[in-house]
C-alpha cells in the first residue's frame, strides 16, 4: 500500500494476512472501498472525547461547542449529536462541504481535521473540538487557488461538481504530504470518492500534473 | 411549450446555399441546402475559429473547485423548513387509513401533507378502476405516502415516524421472470398507459397487456416489423441465436433528486435539482392550476442527472403542498436510500435474438424479442439500435414491459439502446466469428445506411482501430494461464435529437458588455461554456468575457438536457442572435468610423474597428458609450435543420444518427472470475465540436459508467420481502478511481450542413457501446461468451463453466 497512514480494508484491518480470496470476498460488497476515516483521525477522535471525561453528561439540548473553522474560532450552539457537516452547512451557511450518501461511503463531505482528511458525516461536532478544521472554503489563499484546485480547472477535473469539493480537498491532502505523489498515490487517495460523471481520470492528470511541477521545482 | 416572440418565423423564406459537408481532415465536399435567409453564413471549419472548436476551460470550474457554486441541495432560504417523506414499508399494499395527528403535534412540526396523485407511475388505462380508493396503491416498497416539514431535518425525521398509515397488505412480486408467469400477482388491476419523458423511456398508447406483460411494442415510428423472418432465416448461411440478459441499473447522481419549494402570495418559486427547469414549471402549473407565469423555476447547478431528473415528482408535489400549507419555503432532498428506490433505474431485459446473414455477411433476418420490468413504470424496451444501425430486409423487434412491484424506472442515458447494443453487437461479433471475418471487416460490409452517423464510424473504426493496436488481437483464449486477457470492439448509435422551440436572447448593454440567456440547465456538460463561445465568436471576444444567464424559467424556453439534445438545440439560436446583435452593433457604430459601411466593421479582442484600417481600431468599450445606443437585445429561434427532420415537434429528430465506436481491452482470471477493463479507446463524433475538452471529459464519463455497468452494478431485490437490499453506495458497486481503465478518446469534427453551428450531442452516443466491446474482449480472452450483466465473478464463473 503506497500510504501507511490510510488503511483501505472494509473493517479498516491491516491487510497483510488476509488471503486473495477473503479480501475478495469481503472487499466486494464496494467497488470504491468505504473506508474514508483515517485511523489516525479515528484514534485522536477517541483521545479528544477520554479528555473531555469519561463521566460528562452533554446535551440532549444544544450546549456550547468551540470550533476552530478554516484558522478562525468558531463558537457554535447545537445538540450533542450534530455532525460536523450538519454545523458547517447548516449553522454555518458552508455549504461547498456536501453530503452524498450520509454513511461515509461517498466522500463527498470530507473535510481536513488538522491536514488529515476526514468525512464530516461521520464525525460528530464534539468530536473536532481542539482540532483545526478546514473546509473547501477555506483551501484558497484568497484568490490565489490552491494548486490542486487549479489543476483541477485546468484538466477539467469536474464535470456536474458536486463530488468536486471532496476530490480537491483530499488530493489536496496528499500533495501537501506527499508533493511528488505517483498514480497509485492518487487512486488511493480518492478510493473513497465516488464521482458518477466519471472524472477520475481528469483528476489523475491533474494532480499528476501539479506533481509533476512541484518535482521539477525540486519541492 | 415555447413562447411565441417577436423573432421567430414558423416558415422563415428560405435561400439555396452551398455548404461545406463531411468530416473535416477526411473527405469533405460542398452540398446544397435550402437555408432560412436570415441564418448567417456557414461558419468555417474549428481551425480558422477563435472560440469556437477551442477547447478553453469550463467557465464554472473555478465555483465548483472552491465550494462556491449553489445547487438546490445548498438553498438555504430564510425561514426555510425540512421536509421528510413517509414511505410504505410493504411492496404492495391498500392504504386504509392515514393518522397524522400525532406528527402535526410534535413540537417543531409545521405542516403534514398526505399524497392524492401518484406520479412516476404508469396509470390505469379505465380511470375507475381504483377510483374508490381513497389513497393511491401502494405497488412498491419505498413509495411515497406523506410527508412532513418540520423547522429543522432532524424534527421532520422523526416525525414523519409518526404518520400512522393502516395497510391492507397485496401479494407482490418484484422478479421480471416471475411477474411474466400467468399466475404472478397482478401489479394494475387493468391495462396502463405511460407516456415517456424528455429524456426518453414511455411506450405507445393502447398496447394491449396481459397480467403484467404489455405489448408487443415495436418501439419508434418506422421500427414496424418488415418482410418474412422466416424465409430470411431460411436464405441464411449462418444463424446465431443467443439470450442475453441485463441487469437494472439506478442512476444514482451524486445530488439526490431534490426541490426546494417556495409558495408565497400566488407566486411559485421552485430551485430544482433538475434536467428540465421547463418541465418543472410545466407539471407544477398543472397540479396546482397555477398559470405559468406565476411559476419561476431556478436550477443554477445540477448534480448530475443522467436521464431521471424531469418534473415535479411526488416528493416535489408533496413539497409545494407543505410549503402552501406552513406559508413558508421547503426543502425536500431525498435521501440516498429513497433516491436508489423510488426515483429511477434503468428496466433489465431479457432478451432472444436471432440473426441470419449470408457467407458474405449480408444480413438476411434479424428477429429479436425483449421483456424488461422498470417497476410500476413503462418503458423498459431495447431501444432502435437493431432497427438503426444494420439494414435488414426481415426484420423484428419485438419488446414487451412487464410490471413489477418496484420502483419506477427512467429514462437513464440512452434509455433501451444499452440494453440493445450489449446483445446486438455482441451477436455481431459472434456471426463475424461464425463466418470467420474480422469483427471489423463484417461492419464495413453491414453498416451501410446513407447517414451521417454511418460515415462517421467508418472513419472512426479506421483510427481507432489503429491507436488501439487492433492488429495485435489475438485469437480466443491464447493465454495459458489463470489471467487471460483479449480485445473486443462495439459500434455505437444513438439519435441526433433538436428541439426548436429553443429561443436564445443576445444582449448588448450600453457599455458593450455583451450576455446571453437561456432556460437551459447545466447539468455538468458544459451548456455555461458552449454558449459563451459561440456568442463570443461573433464579437471577437473571449468567452469568459461573455455573461451567461441560465437554468432560470424566466429567460426564454430552454431544451430538456435530455436525447444529448442541448448543444444542438442552443448553440446554433445562440449563434443566430449573436450575429444579428452583432451586425446590429455595427451599424450603430458605424458613424464613429467615418460613415463606415457596416459590413466592413469588424470586432476583435475587445475592439472595434473598420476592415482596411486596423490600425484605427479602438476599445469597444470606449465606442459604444461614445455612441449612445441603449440597448440591444436580439432573440432567436432554433430552426428546423436545413434538411427537416423524419419527426417533428418539441423533441424533433433527425434522419442522421450519432455514431462512436470502441475498443477495450479486458484481464479475466478464470479463478476467481473478477473481470477487469483496462483499457478503451474511444472514437467519437458530436458534430462539430464546440469545446473538444468538455466533449472528451463527457465521453470518458460515458465509458467509465459503461464500464460500471457492465461489471458493477446491480440493483439486488429480495424477492420475499420486495425490498432493494443495497440502496445505499456502499453496496451498490460502481466505477471507483481504482477501476478506472485507461481511456483515451479521439474526436472527429464533422460538418452535417444542417445548422448555423453544426453541433450535435455526444452524452449518450458515448455510453451504449461500452459493454458490449467488454463482452466481445470478454470472449476474445476465454473463448466465452457471456450473455449476462454485471459480469461480476458469479456471472462470470457460470459462462466459464457453460
Amino acid at each position: 500500500m503506497a500510504e501507511s497512514s490510510r488503511s483501505h480494508g472494509p473493517d479498516g484491518s491491516v491487510r497483510s494476512g488476509i488471503s486473495r480470496r477473503t479480501f475478495l470476498k469481503h472487499g466486494g460488497t464496494s467497488a470504491v472501498g468505504a473506508a474514508l476515516l483515517e485511523a489516525g483521525a479515528a484514534q485522536a477522535a477517541v483521545d479528544s472525547s477520554m479528555q473531555d471525561g469519561a463521566n460528562e453528561v452533554l446535551g440532549p439540548g444544544p450546549i456550547p461547542i468551540d470550533l476552530t473553522i478554516n484558522g478562525r474560532r468558531v463558537p457554535v450552539q447545537a445538540e450533542p449529536a450534530t455532525t460536523l457537516v450538519d454545523i458547517l452547512r447548516n449553522h454555518l451557511g458552508l455549504t461547498g462541504t456536501k453530503i452524498g450518501c450520509d454513511r461515509g461511503a461517498c466522500s463527498a463531505c470530507t473535510v481536513w481535521l488538522d491536514g488529515q482528511p476526514a468525512s464530516s458525516c461521520m464525525t460528530l461536532a464534539l468530536d473536532a473540538r481542539g482540532r483545526s478544521i478546514t473546509t473547501i472554503e477555506g483551501l484558497a489563499d484568497g484568490d490565489n487557488l490552491h494548486p490542486v484546485q487549479q489543476a483541477f480547472v485546468e484538466h477539467d477535473a469536474l464535470q456536474c461538481g458536486f463530488c468536486t469539493p471532496g476530490m480537491v480537498m483530499s488530493c489536496a491532502a496528499l500533495i501537501n504530504r506527499k508533493p511528488d505523489a505517483g498514480i497509485e498515490d492518487v487512486k488511493a487517495a480518492i478510493s473513497g470518492h465516488l464521482c458518477r460523471c466519471g472524472t477520475y481520470p481528469n483528476i489523475f492528470a491533474a494532480v499528476l500534473a501539479v506533481a509533476s511541477e512541484n518535482r521539477r521545482r525540486g519541492t | 411549450m415555447a413562447t411565441d416572440n417577436q423573432a421567430p418565423i414558423d416558415q422563415p423564406p428560405l435561400r439555396s446555399q452551398s455548404l461545406l459537408y463531411g468530416i473535416v481532415g477526411q473527405e469533405t465536399r460542398q452540398v446544397t441546402r435550402q437555408v432560412p435567409a436570415d441564418e448567417p453564413p456557414q461558419l468555417p471549419v474549428n481551425a480558422e475559429l477563435r472560440s469556437i472548436g477551442k477547447p478553453i476551460r469550463r467557465l464554472d470550474a473555478v465555483q465548483k473547485v472552491t465550494g462556491t457554486a449553489k445547487y438546490t441541495f445548498d438553498v438555504q432560504l430564510p425561514g426555510m423548513l425540512y421536509a421528510r417523506q413517509v414511505v410504505c414499508p410493504w411492496p404492495h399494499a391498500k392504504v386504509i387509513s392515514i393518522d397524522t395527528s400525532a406528527a402535526e403535534s410534535y413540537p417543531g412540526v409545521r405542516a403534514v401533507h398526505v399524497l392524492e396523485t401518484l406520479l412516476q407511475t404508469a396509470r390505469l388505462r379505465d380511470p375507475e378502476a381504483e377510483a374508490r380508493n381513497k389513497y393511491p396503491t401502494v405497488r412498491f416498497a419505498g413509495q411515497t405516502v406523506a410527508a412532513v416539514a418540520a423547522e429543522t431535518q432532524r424534527i421532520a425525521d422523526q416525525a414523519a415516524k409518526l404518520v400512522k398509515v393502516e395497510y391492507e397488505r397485496l401479494p407482490h412480486v418484484s422478479e421480471l421472470v416471475a411477474a411474466m408467469d400467468d399466475e404472478a400477482p397482478i401489479v394494475f388491476p387493468g391495462p396502463v398507459e405511460q407516456p415517456s419523458t424528455a429524456g426518453g423511456g414511455g411506450a405507445p398508447e393502447g398496447l394491449p397487456q396481459k397480467g403484467n406483460v404489455r405489448g408487443p411494442n415495436f418501439g419508434m415510428p418506422g421500427m414496424t416489423p418488415t418482410g418474412d423472418i422466416d424465409q430470411g432465416l431460411a436464405e441464411a448461411d449462418v444463424v446465431v441465436e443467443a439470450e442475453y440478459r441485463t441487469q437494472v441499473q439506478t442512476h444514482v447522481p451524486m445530488e439526490t433528486h431534490g426541490i426546494v419549494a417556495d409558495w408565497r402570495d400566488d407566486e411559485l418559486t421552485i430551485y430544482a435539482s433538475t434536467q428540465h427547469t421547463h418541465s418543472v414549471r410545466d407539471e407544477a402549473a398543472e397540479y396546482f392550476d397555477l398559470p405559468k407565469s406565476k411559476i419561476r423555476v431556478i436550477s443554477d447547478f445540477t448534480g448530475g442527472g443522467f436521464g431521471a431528473k424531469y418534473g415535479i415528482n411526488n416528493f416535489g408535489l408533496l413539497a409545494i403542498h407543505l410549503s402552501q400549507k406552513a406559508g413558508a419555503p421547503v426543502r425536500m432532498m431525498l435521501d440516498r436510500r429513497e433516491e436508489h428506490v423510488s426515483a429511477g433505474n434503468r428496466p433489465n431485459s431479457l432478451q432472444r435474438v436471432r440473426i441470419g446473414a449470408k457467407q458474405d455477411g449480408t444480413l438476411t433476418a434479424i428477429d429479436v424479442i425483449s421483456w424488461g420490468t422498470g417497476g410500476i413504470a413503462g418503458g423498459a424496451g431495447i431501444g432502435f439500435c437493431y432497427n438503426a444501425l444494420y439494414p435488414c430486409p426481415n426484420m423484428r423487434t419485438e419488446q414487451y414491459d412487464v410490471f413489477t412491484n418496484a420502483g419506477p424506472c427512467a429514462a437513464f442515458r440512452a434509455p433501451g439502446q444499452v440494453q440493445g447494443i450489449f446483445s446486438l453487437e455482441q451477436a455481431m461479433d459472434e456471426l463475424a466469428d461464425r463466418l470467420q471475418l474480422d469483427p471489423i471487416m463484417l461492419r464495413e460490409r453491414i453498416d451501410t445506411k446513407p447517414t451521417d452517423d454511418m460515415l462517421a464510424r467508418a472513419h472512426e473504426r479506421k483510427i481507432a482501430a489503429e491507436r488501439f493496436g487492433w492488429d495485435r488481437r489475438r485469437p480466443p483464449n491464447s493465454d495459458a494461464g489463470p489471467v487471460k486477457r483479449g480485445m473486443g470492439m462495439a459500434q455505437a448509435q444513438w439519435v441526433y435529437v433538436v428541439s426548436p422551440p429553443t429561443t436564445v436572447e443576445v444582449r448588448i448593454a450600453d457599455d458593450g458588455s455583451v450576455s446571453v440567456y437561456n432556460s437551459a440547465q447545466d447539468i455538468g456538460t458544459g451548456t455555461r461554456t458552449v454558449l459563451a463561445q459561440v456568442v463570443a465568436e461573433e464579437f471577437g471576444l473571449d468567452a469568459e468575457n461573455i455573461g451567461v444567464y441560465i437554468g432560470d424559467t424566466r429567460f426564454p424556453w430552454g431544451p430538456p438536457s435530455g436525447g444529448s439534445r442541448v448543444t444542438a438545440s442552443v448553440t446554433a439560436p445562440a449563434r443566430n442572435a449573436a450575429y444579428a446583435a452583432a451586425r446590429d452593433l455595427a451599424a450603430r457604430l458605424a458613424p464613429l468610423f467615418d460613415d463606415a459601411d457596416p459590413d466592413d466593421i469588424f470586432f476583435a479582442g475587445g475592439k472595434v474597428g473598420v476592415r482596411g484600417n486596423e490600425g484605427a481600431a479602438r476599445p469597444l468599450k470606449e465606442a459604444a458609450k461614445e455612441a449612445k445606443f441603449g440597448e440591444i437585445s436580439k432573440l432567436a429561434k432554433r430552426h428546423d435543420d436545413y434538411e427537416g427532420f423524419v419527426l417533428s415537434g418539441e423533441t424533433s429528430i433527425s434522419r442522421h444518427g450519432l455514431g462512436g465506436v470502441q475498443f477495450a481491452e479486458v484481464a479475466v482470471d478464470v479463478e476467481t472470475g473478477v473481470v477487469k477493463v483496462e483499457r478503451v479507446v474511444a472514437a467519437s463524433d458530436c458534430g462539430r465540436p464546440i469545446n473538444p475538452k468538455l466533449v472528451e471529459s463527457q465521453v470518458i464519463g460515458g465509458i467509465i459508467q459503461g464500464v460500471s455497468y457492465a461489471i458493477y452494478e446491480d440493483r439486488i431485490m429480495d424477492a420475499t420481502s420486495g425490498h432493494q437490499l443495497n440502496a445505499n453506495v456502499d453496496q451498490y458497486r460502481m466505477v471507483g478511481s481504482r477501476e478506472t481503465p485507461e481511456i483515451e478518446v479521439l474526436l472527429i469534427e464533422q460538418i452535417g450542413a444542417q445548422s448555423s453551428t453544426d453541433a450535435r450531442g455526444i452524452a449518450e452516443a458515448s455510453n451504449v457501446a461500452t459493454s458490449a466491446a467488454i463482452a466481445n474482449a470478454f470472449y476474445n480472452a476465454t473463448g466465452k461468451r457471456i450473455r449476462t450483466l454485471p459480469m461480476n465473478p458469479a456471472n462470470v464463473l457460470a459462462a466459464l463453466s457453460a
